[in-house]
Parts: C-alpha cells; structure tokens; sequence
C-alpha cells in the first residue's frame, strides 16, 4: 500500500471506513463543524424542514454568520437574517453571529478557534476552502448538501486526487499570498485542479504567515480545485494557540503519497499580478497594466480583507491622498480586525487618505450592496472572482490584485507597481 | 427524475459561472418564481423570454463554477430548463443540480455537437443523447448520484434515510 496525502489522511479520519480513503473513492465524511451564512442558510434550513430533520446534528459545531446582506441593506434581507436568526434561536445554536460581532464567514471561523491542523470544515459556501491555511480541509457545498450535513452530521463525496504545490525561495518586495495563487491559478486555468486537493508545501511555506496562507487557500476554488490543504507547521501551531486551541500535530503527507501533479512555485521570481477581467485565471505581471484606469478601489473579502492587508494599504496611504475621480472603499474581513486596525491607527491613516472604511461585510464582492459598480466602469478589488457582473452591471469591470497594488493604484488613479508609489513617499520624505 | 427528457438545444460557451447565471443583487430572492426572472440575466437577458419547458442547455467546459449558490439551480430549473448537456461541470454546481433533481450530463462530444436552436432527447435508462442522427452515449452516472436522481432528490432521498 502506498502512502497516503495530507488530504486522503484529513478524510480518513472523519470516515468511519478509513481504509477505503483513496484518491476517486466515494465515502461517507463527517465534519467537525459546519458553517452557513444568510444567503445559503435560510435555502437549507427550508430543505432541512422538508427533510423531515428535527433537530441538527450537534448545535455546538455550527456556524451560522450574517455577512453578505448585512447590515441588512433592504427589508427582503432583514428577512433573511432574520430567517437565520430564528434558526439559531430555534435549534439552540451558540454560535451565531451578526454586524458587529462577527464579520466574514471564513475570516472569522478562522478567529473562533473553531478549525485547525487535522480538521474538516463543510461550508455552504464555495470559499469555504480558505480553512486549508490551518492544515485543515474546508470543502463548499451547496444549501441542500448543508441541509442533509446538517440533519445528518455528515455527507457523501469523493475523495479528491491531490496536486502538490512545491513552495521555494522567499517572495520580494509586494509580493504576497495573493500574488502565489494568482500565478498558481494562471499556470492551472480555471479547471486545472478539479477533482482535486492542492496540497501546499516547501521551503518557501515559513516566509507566508498565516493570512498569506488564508489568501492562498482562499482562491484553491478558482482554481477549480474540490479544496486544499497547506502542511502545518510553527507558524500554523502558534496560530492555533492564539486562538485558544489545543495543541494537535500537524497532518504530514506520506513520503510515497500519490500526486497527480507536482508544480513548483518559485517565490524569489515572483511579481505582483493582477487578474484581468472577466476570469481570475486571466493574471499578468502588474508593469503589464500600467496606466489602466480605476474608478473603485476595493479593498476588503474573505481573501484579502486581513489586518495583514490593512497594513499594506496603511502603508501606501500614509501622508498621500486617493486620487480625484476614484473612491477607495475599505472592508475588514471582521470585527475583530476592524478594531486591532483602529488600535494601530491604521484606520486613521487610510480615511484620512480619502477611503470610505466599512463595517465588516461581504458587501460589493459579490455584487450585493456597499460599492455596487455602474455600467462602465472598472474597479481594482482584493476579491476573488471578477466574472462579468460580478461587482454590479455586467458592462463594468473588476481587476484582483493584492492590497498594495489596490492601494497603488488608489494613489495614482490608475495600476501602478506599487513599488513606484512607495519610492516616491521616500523621496518626498528624504526631500 | 423523467427518464427521457425532450426540448431545443440553447447553446453556451465554456465557465458559465453561477454570478451569470444568478447574479449576486438577487440572492435575497428564494422563490423559484422571482429567481427564474433572472436566469442567465448576467450572460443573456433574453434567455428567459426564449426558453421553453422541457429545454436542454449544451455548453463547454466548467459549467457552474464559481459560488455555491443554490438559487443558480432554482432558477434553471424554474423556467424549464429539463437537462444539462456539458463538456465538464463545476464539482458543487453538478452536485447541486442532482440534488434538486436536475440532471447534469457530461459528455464533451454531446455537448460540441449539438445543434443549436433543434430538438434534442435524452434517455436516462439508456443514457443516450439523440438529435436528428445523432447518438451520443454518455458514460454511466456515479450510483451515488443515480440514487439521489431517482429518488427524485437529495431532500426526498434524506427523508428516507432519516425515516421521517
Ligand atoms: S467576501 Fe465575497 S467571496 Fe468571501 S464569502 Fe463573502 S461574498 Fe463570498
């Protein structure tokens, strides 16, 4: 028997036929929490009541967020929140959360202490693989799967091949997870890692901490991989510590696991890149796009919405103003971030630039509400999908690139390697 | 599930993602009435006005990828749409889709080589796809997904097994 991946590991351990878990198996897994947000959560709990379904498997490890709609932007959203709401209240289940004391859904499942090394996260949302930072599998599905997870404990699937991502070297200057995932994403296409776990390892893995790792992780999907998984390791136990989890070892892979495909990712010959629209598999290296306009920055969502990123953006903006003509809006991924980037002064700095800062919220991302974009114009985002539409009319435009890069261009009114902007804050300085 | 499906072929590139299908400004929708409006608003607004019970979609590769959005499903199905004929298929779109009783079949010759605008039929004991001459044999599902179809759904199928 040959060895075995992080990811035939994870899932062996959360089946009850472990030694059936080989890469194209279908088997039966059962998660150790399950996560469900306003938009996706009022479909299943209606799927859930027609299932016949009592009660939930385990109210303890369940995650139930209001992100997208909210605040609530109209009363049909309320509604759904409120939807949510009772379900919590329903069903006896701690771990709800709403505008102020929660935030993004993977950004803040992150916070809880809730997933960490060896853990499976089911998520009726399609990023729910950003939990792959934490050498976990975080595996999206949608409501009517959450549904039968959640009357069930547990769902079918097959067990996913799994690509291994060799990290070397250490990434330059404004060079970071983003930048990884966006080269991975271009090299793989869209679908190049379907019915597939990528499994991130190396030497290069302890110069990304664990928000790099996040954001990574985050866009696996876009990649079209089922997940992912990073190998754990100081970084990734001290993380699990500041969250107040017990020490669990890390899920190594198998000398002699199996891979469908091993890709080296060079991080010393890496540049910032930025996604074209309308596909995130469509990224260039920035100088490429020098002098694109920008009506909208955006910087904010489950990938990159980070204090990692607020400092970045802190960064570029201090003593400079967003451009005349373009409005930057700022979104912490959740509350807890929100405030650490008060406490730094971080906040300050950058609507003092001129941004408009948010409460945490999925917002414009996904089209929503806070940033919606009219036909026409073209915004440069932190997100991670820029599909036609995606961020409001379909004649607009969104370009995904990493938070210095956003904020260079808010700066300049226009993509600009970011490098050029900060060289000339030192100049004036120096001056 | 109707084991044969019958209606015109409506024709679509590859990565028609779920933000075209059902963007984004209508997920505080749920009803298959209101979400039906939009179908396919993002990519083709007229969409809705052509398509006919019983239709069949045919399109390229990595059909449904993107969100997770279930109401991308609810949408297809609530303005007829009977099938899905595609070249590759999105993991949680595909899923989805069976769930609520809409199949996904994946046969990259079917999908570049139906005619656009033509009746199309497929068995799904026989798992064929016709039009005119043609014939195309598509491979056998997963029994997993052959029962969760003929059960007529996941929500039909969970009922089962929790004996409710
Ligand atoms: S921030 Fe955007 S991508 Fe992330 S969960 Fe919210 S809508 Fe989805």
């Amino acid at each position: 028997m040959t060895g075995r991946t992080i990811t035939e590991k994870i899932i062996a351990a959360h089946c009850a036929e472990p030694d059936s878990v080989r890469a194209g198996a279908i088997v039966t897994v059962r998660p150790d929490v399950v996560l469900l947000n306003d938009v996706s959560g009022p479909l299943a709990f209606t799927q859930f009541d027609a299932m016949g379904a009592t009660r939930p498997f385990d109210p303890a490890r369940i995650v139930l967020v209001a992100d997208h709609f909210a605040p609530a932007p109209d009363i049909v959203a309320a509604g759904a929140i409120a939807l949510t709401r009772e379900f919590a209240k329903r069903h006896a289940i701690p771990h709800f959360y709403e505008p102020g004391r929660g935030g993004i859904e993977h950004t803040l499942l992150a916070e809880l202490g809730m997933i960490g090394h060896g853990g499976i996260v089911f998520g009726a949302d399609s990023h729910t693989c950003t939990a792959g930072a934490f050498n976990a599998l975080g595996i999206g599905f949608g409501s009517t799967d959450l549904a039968a997870a959640l009357a069930m404990g547990q769902l079918w699937m097959r067990v996913p091949d799994s690509v291994r991502v060799v990290l070397t070297g250490a990434p330059g200057p404004y060079v970071t997870g983003k930048d990884i995932i966006l080269d991975i994403i271009r090299r793989m296409g869209s679908d190049g890692a379907a019915d597939a776990s990528l499994e991130f390892g190396g030497p290069g893995l302890r110069h990304l901490p664990v928000d790099a790792r996040m954001a990574i992780a985050n866009m696996a999907v876009e990649a079209g991989a089922d997940t992912c998984v990073f190998e754990g390791d100081d970084l990734s136990a001290a993380d699990m510590a500041r969250r107040g989890m017990a020490p669990v070892a890390a899920v190594a892979p198998d000398p002699d696991a199996r891979y469908r495909e091993v890709i080296h990712v060079d991080l010393d010959r890496l540049s910032p890149i930025v996604a074209c629209p309308p596909s995130p598999a469509a990224g260039v290296p920035v100088e490429q796009l020098r002098g694109q306009k920008v009506d909208q920055v955006y910087v904010g969502n489950c990938s990159n919405g980070t204090l990692t990123d607020l400092r970045q953006v802190a960064d570029i903006l201090r003593g400079r103003r967003v451009a005349p003509g373009v409005r930057m809006v700022v979104v912490p991924a959740t509350q807890k971030i929100w405030r650490a980037a008060l406490a730094e002064g971080l906040l300050d700095i950058i609507a003092e630039a001129g941004a408009a800062i948010s409460t945490p919220t999925c917002g414009a991302c996904f089209g929503g509400h806070m940033g919606i974009l009219a036909a026409g114009e073209t915004a440069i985002a932190t997100t991670n999908r820029n599909y036609r539409g995606r961020m409001g009319h379909p004649d607009s435009q969104v370009f995904l690139a990493n938070a210095w890069v956003a904020a260079a261009a808010a700066v300049a009114g226009e993509i600009v390697p970011p490098g050029e902007i900060a060289a000339r804050i030192l100049t004036e300085t120096a001056a | 599930m109707s084991l044969n499906i019958e209606g015109r072929i409506h024709r679509f590139g590859d990565e028609v993602n779920t933000d075209v299908i059902l963007p984004g400004r209508y997920l505080t929708l749920r009803t298959p009435e209101e979400l039906g409006r939009h179908c396919l608003e993002g990519l083709d607004p007229g969409f809705v006005d052509r398509v006919a019970p019983g239709d069949i979609i045919a399109a390229g590769r990595n059909f449904g990828c993107g969100s997770s959005r279930e109401h991308a499903v609810i949408a297809l199905k609530a303005v007829g749409v009977g099938a899905i004929v595609v070249e590759s298929a999105a993991r949680i779109f595909f899923r989805n889709a069976v769930n609520l009783g809409l199949p996904v079949l994946v046969c990259p010759e079917a999908a570049r080589g139906l005619a656009a605008g033509v009746p199309a039929r497929i068995d799904l004991d026989r798992m064929t796809i016709s039009q005119g001459d043609a014939l195309w044999q598509v491979d056998p599902l997963g029994a997993e997904v052959r029962a969760i179809l003929t059960a007529g759904g996941l929500v039909p199928r969970v009922r089962q097994a929790l004996g409710a």
